[in-house]
C-alpha cells in the first residue's frame, strides 16, 4: 500500500502510469477512472431499484392486475428499492463518484492520496452490490423486512426473505461499510493534505466541502449501522437476544428471551439521520456550484454556506429519535428531538436563502445543469417545510404511517438529491468525456423528470391527510377512503411509468455523445474551479501535467469589475486579474 | 445512547476546533499570494499524511465501541441481564496488552533514536506477546464455553463474546501492519525512514487499542 506521491514527479514517473487497458480502465488506481467505476454501478443499481418502484405503483394504481405481484413480492420490493436508492445508489455516487472525481481535481492534487486503498473501496463495493443482488436469487428471495430492517420482524417466519435475503442484505452491508470507510479515509486525508499551494480551506469550492463534511458524517456513522447489523446477525445465527424479546411465533418458542428491538431502532437511526445529510450535504455544495456558475455571479454568502455545513453535520446526530415518535418513547424525549429538528431548519434555510439570492441580479444562463440547479431549490424547499410539519410530534403521529411521509422524503431525499445528480453529471460530462450532449435533449429530459415527480409525489401529500397507510399491499375495504383515492393512485402510477421511462432520454443523449457528440471546449462554462484549467481534457493520469497548479482566489470570481472576462479562474495570480473584491465590502 | 454521544462530541468538538482556527477572520473573496500552502499546513508535511489517515481511521474505531458500549449501557437495563463472572485468565492478558505496548513504545524510541538494533527483537517481542494476547482470549472464550456459559445464555455473556470478539479483530488487523513492517525489517529491504513511520504509527495503533481494552476490561469487571 505504499504510495510514492507523484506531486514532483520527473520524467521516469511517466512509466509508472497505466499502460494497459486493464490497468488503465479495470484495475485502475486512477481516481477519475475509479469515480466512473462507482458512478456506473452505482447507476446500474439504481436502474434495478427504478424498475422495482415501477412494479411497486403496478400494484398500487391497478390492484390485483397484475399475477406476477404478490403480497411477499411487493414487501421485497419495498426493501429492496429503499436501501439500494439511499446506500448503494446516493451514497456511493455522491461519495464514490463525485467525491473521487472532484476532490482531487478541484483541490489541486493529482490523485487520491492512497491510490491503491481508492480502488481496493471500489472493488469492495462492487462486492457488496454483488451479494445484494444474489439475495434476488436465493430461495426464499430477498428480505422484505422494509429498508429500516426492524426487528423482530425482519428475522421473524412469516416475513419474506428470512432464510438467506436477510443474511445477504447484512452482509453486503458490513462489506459496503467497509468499502466506504476505505474511501472515506481516502477523502478527507486527500482534503486535508493534497491540497495544492494556496489552496486553503476557505478557497476550497462548496461541493469539495460538501463532500468533505458528508464523508466525515459517513465516517462516524456508519459504524452505527455495522453495530446493529453484526448484533442482528448474531440474533438470527447464534440466537442471541440482543435485540430478539421474548415471543412466541405461530405458536411456537423461538427461544428468545427479553431482547429490545427499540434499542435497534436507536442504532439504526443514529446512522439513518446523518445518512439524510450524507446524501445532501455533496447536493448542497454540488448545487451551489451550478447556480454560481451558471448565474455569473459569486455565491452569495460563501462563508456562511461552509458554516451552514458544518452546522448541519453536527446537529445531524442529535436528531435522530424524531424517526421514533411512533415507537412509544417517553414525551419529553419527543420534546427535546423535536426541538433539535426544528432548529437544524435555521442553517438549512440560511442555505436557500443564499442560492436564491445568489440568483437574485445574476447572468442567468438557462443550461441544462442550471434548470436542474434550480428545480432542486423547488422540490428542496418542498420537502423541507414537510419536514417541518413532520419534525412535530403531534403532527407526526398521525401522519407517520400515510403516505404524507412517504412524498416528504421522496421530495426531500429522493427527487432532490437525484436532480443534483443529474445536474452534475450535465454539468460535468464535458471534462469527463471531452464530449458535449444534445442541449434540446437534455432540456426535455428536465422539464418531463421535473414536473412527472411533481406529478408523482405532490398527490401524495393528500392521499395522506386522507389516511391513506404506506406500505400496505392493498387497501381492502377500507371504509373511510373515497373512492377517488384510488383513482389519484393510478394517476400517480401512469405518472411514474412516465418519469421512469423519460430516462431513457437521458441514456440515448450520453451514449450519443459519447459516440458522436461534438468534442467540448476544455471550459465551456466558462467555470472557475482548477477542475476546468487541467492542461489536458480530459485531464490524463496525474490530472496536472509537469507543474501543480497554484491557487490565487475563491472559486466564486464571476463578473469582478474591471475584467475583460466574467469569470477568473482560481490559477489567475493576483497581478494579471483584479485582486478579488474590495477588501471591506460585505458578503 | 449518551456514551456514543459523547465520543462522537469529542470527536466532532476537536475537528470544529481546527476549522475555526482555519476559517476564522479570512476574506475568501480577496486574492493574494498565499504563504501557506497544503503541503505546509498547520497538519505538516505530507510526511503526516498517514498519520491523519490513521487519526481519522481511530475517530470511526473509537465510534464502533462506543457505539456499543451505548448499546450495552442499554441493554443492562432490561429485566433478564444477570451479570457474568469474566475468566481470571483476562488479568494475564491484560498484562501481556500493557507489555506489547511497552515493547512497541521502546521499539519505536529505537528506530527514532537511530538504534537499528532494537528494532528485530522488539519487534518480535511485540508481535510474541500480542499474539500471546490474542491466543489469551481466545482460551479464555474456551474456558468459558467449558464452564457452560455460552453465548446464548445471556444478554452480559452475548456482549462479553462480541466486545472481546471486535476488539480481538481490531488486533489482527494491526498484527497484519505489524507483519509487514517486521517482514521488512527481518529482509532488510526496508528504506530507514519508511520503517521508522511505520513503527512510529503502529506504536499509535498498538496504544489506542490497548486504551479501548482498558476500557471495555474495566466496564466488564464493573457490570
Amino acid at each position: 500500500m505504499s504510495y510514492v506521491a507523484i506531486a514532483d514527479r520527473d520524467h521516469e514517473q511517466e512509466h509508472h502510469d497505466p499502460q494497459t487497458f486493464i490497468t488503465k480502465y479495470i484495475w485502475s488506481q486512477d481516481h477519475k477512472v475509479i469515480a466512473v467505476q462507482y458512478g456506473l454501478t452505482a447507476i446500474f443499481v439504481g436502474l434495478i431499484a427504478l424498475g422495482l418502484s415501477a412494479m411497486m405503483r403496478l400494484q398500487l394504481g391497478f390492484p390485483d392486475q397484475f399475477s406476477f405481484i404478490n403480497p411477499e413480492n411487493y414487501y421485497q420490493f419495498i426493501t429492496m428499492h429503499g436501501m439500494i436508492m439511499v446506500i448503494y445508489l446516493l451514497t456511493a455516487l455522491f461519495l464514490g463518484g463525485f467525491g473521487n472525481y472532484l476532490i482531487p481535481l478541484q483541490c489541486g492534487a493529482r490523485d487520491m492520496v492512497f491510490p491503491y486503498l481508492n480502488m481496493l473501496s471500489y472493488w469492495v463495493y462492487l462486492l457488496s452490490v454483488i451479494i445484494l443482488l444474489i439475495s434476488f436469487f436465493v430461495p426464499g428471495g430477498s428480505t422484505g423486512a422494509g429498508w429500516t430492517l426492524y426487528p423482530p420482524q425482519a428475522i421473524m417466519q412469516g416475513t419474506p426473505g428470512t432464510d438467506w435475503g436477510i443474511l445477504l442484505m447484512l452482509a453486503s452491508l458490513a462489506v459496503f461499510i467497509v468499502a466506504f470507510t476505505m474511501g472515506g479515509l481516502n477523502y478527507v486525508t486527500t482534503v486535508l493534505q493534497a491540497r495544492c499551494k494556496g489552496m486553503t480551506l476557505m478557497r476550497m469550492p462548496l461541493s469539495v466541502w460538501g463532500i468533505f463534511i458528508a464523508t466525515i458524517l459517513g465516517l462516524l456513522a456508519f459504524p452505527a449501522l455495522l453495530v446493529s447489523a453484526i448484533m442482528m446477525l448474531f440474533d438470527k445465527t447464534l440466537m442471541t437476544s440482543f435485540f430478539m424479546p421474548a415471543i412466541s411465533s405461530m405458536g411456537a418458542d423461538p427461544g428468545y428471551t427479553g431482547g429490545s428491538p427499540i434499542l435497534f431502532q436507536h442504532l439504526f437511526w443514529f446512522f439513518g439521520h446523518p445518512e439524510v445529510y450524507i446524501v445532501a450535504l455533496p447536493a448542497f455544495g454540488i448545487v451551489s456550484d451550478l447556480l454560481s456558475t451558471h448565474a455569473r455571479k459569486n455565491i452569495f454568502g460563501y462563508r456562511m454556506m461552509v458554516w451552514a455545513i458544518i452546522a448541519i453535520g453536527g446537529l445531524s446526530f442529535i436528531v435522530w429519535a424524531h424517526h421514533m415518535y411512533v415507537s412509544g418513547m417517553n414525551p419529553y424525549f419527543g420534546f427535546f428531538f423535536a426541538t433539535t429538528t426544528l432548529i437544524i431548519a435555521v442553517p438549512t434555510a440560511i442555505k436557500v436563502y443564499n442560492w436564491v439570492l445568489t440568483l437574485w441580479e445574476g447572468n442567468i444562463h438557462l443550461r441544462v445543469p442550471m434548470l436542474f440547479a434550480i428545480g432542486f431549490i423547488f422540490t428542496f424547499i418542498h420537502g423541507g417545510l414537510t419536514g417541518l410539519f413532520l419534525g412535530n410530534v403531534t403532527i407526526d403521529l398521525p401522519l407517520s404511517d400515510t403516505y404524507f411521509v412517504v412524498a416528504h422524503f421522496h421530495m426531500v431525499m429522493g427527487v432532490s438529491p437525484v436532480l443534483v445528480v443529474f445536474g452534475a453529471i450535465y454539468h460535468w460530462w464535458p471534462k469527463i468525456t471531452g464530449r458535449m450532449y444534445n442541449e434540446t435533449l437534455g432540456k426535455w429530459h428536465f422539464w418531463m423528470t421535473f414536473l412527472g415527480t411533481y406529478a408523482i409525489y405532490l398527490p401524495m401529500h393528500y392521499l395522506g391527510f386522507a389516511g391513506v397507510p404506506r406500505r400496505y399491499f392493498a387497501m381492502g375495504n377500507t371504509e373511510f377512503l373515497p373512492d377517488s383515492a384510488q383513482d389519484l393512485n393510478a394517476a400517480i402510477t401512469m405518472s411514474a411509468l412516465f418519469v421512469a421511462a423519460t430516462q431513457i432520454l437521458f441514456f440515448i443523449n450520453m451514449i450519443w455523445s459519447l459516440l458522436k457528440g461534438p468534442k467540448s471546449d476544455p471550459n465551456p462554462w466558462n467555470a472557475t474551479s482548477l477542475e476546468w484549467q487541467t492542461p489536458d481534457h480530459p485531464p490524463k493520469h496525474g490530472n496536472w501535467g509537469h507543474e501543480l497548479p497554484e491557487c490565487h482566489r475563491w472559486a466564486y470570481d464571476y463578473s469582478v469589475p474591471g475584467y475583460e472576462d466574467d469569470f477568473i479562474p482560481q490559477n489567475v495570480p493576483p497581478d494579471k486579474a483584479p485582486a478579488g473584491r474590495d477588501h471591506g465590502e460585505d458578503h | 445512547m449518551e456514551i456514543g454521544l459523547i465520543a462522537l462530541a469529542i470527536i466532532l468538538a476537536t475537528l470544529l476546533g481546527w476549522l475555526l482556527k482555519q476559517s476564522f477572520n479570512t476574506q475568501p473573496w480577496v486574492a493574494e499570494e498565499m504563504g501557506e500552502t497544503a503541503h505546509h499546513g498547520p497538519l505538516g508535511g505530507s510526511s503526516n499524511t498517514r498519520l491523519i489517515a490513521l487519526l481519522t481511521l481511530l475517530a470511526v474505531v473509537t465510534s464502533f465501541f462506543a457505539l456499543i458500549l451505548s448499546a450495552y449501557a442499554l441493554r443492562m437495563e432490561l429485566g433478564d441481564w444477570v451479570p457474568m463472572t469474566e475468566p481470571q485468565l483476562l488479568w494475564t492478558n491484560t498484562g501481556m496488552l500493557i507489555l506489547a505496548s511497552l515493547a512497541f513504545q521502546w521499539t519505536r524510541n529505537g528506530a527514532v533514536q537511530g538504534i537499528a538494533s532494537r528494532l528485530k527483537p522488539g519487534l518480535i517481542l511485540t508481535g510474541a506477546l500480542t499474539a500471546g494476547f490474542v491466543v489469551g482470549q481466545f482460551v479464555a472464550w474456551q474456558q468459558l464455553q467449558a464452564s457452560g456459559q455460552l453465548i446464548t445464555d445471556n444478554p452480559s455473556n452475548a456482549f462479553f463474546y462480541f466486545l472481546t470478539g471486535a476488539h480481538a479483530v481490531h488486533i489482527l488487523g494491526g498484527m497484519y501492519v505489524w507483519a509487514r513492517a517486521t517482514t521488512r525489517v527481518m529482509l532488510g529491504t526496508a528504506e530507514g525512514r519508511a520503517i521508522r513511520r511505520s513503527i512510529e504509527l503502529c506504536a499509535i495503533y498498538w496504544h489506542f487499542l490497548l486504551l479501548v481494552w482498558l476500557i471495555l476490561f474495566g466496564l466488564l469487571l464493573s457490570t
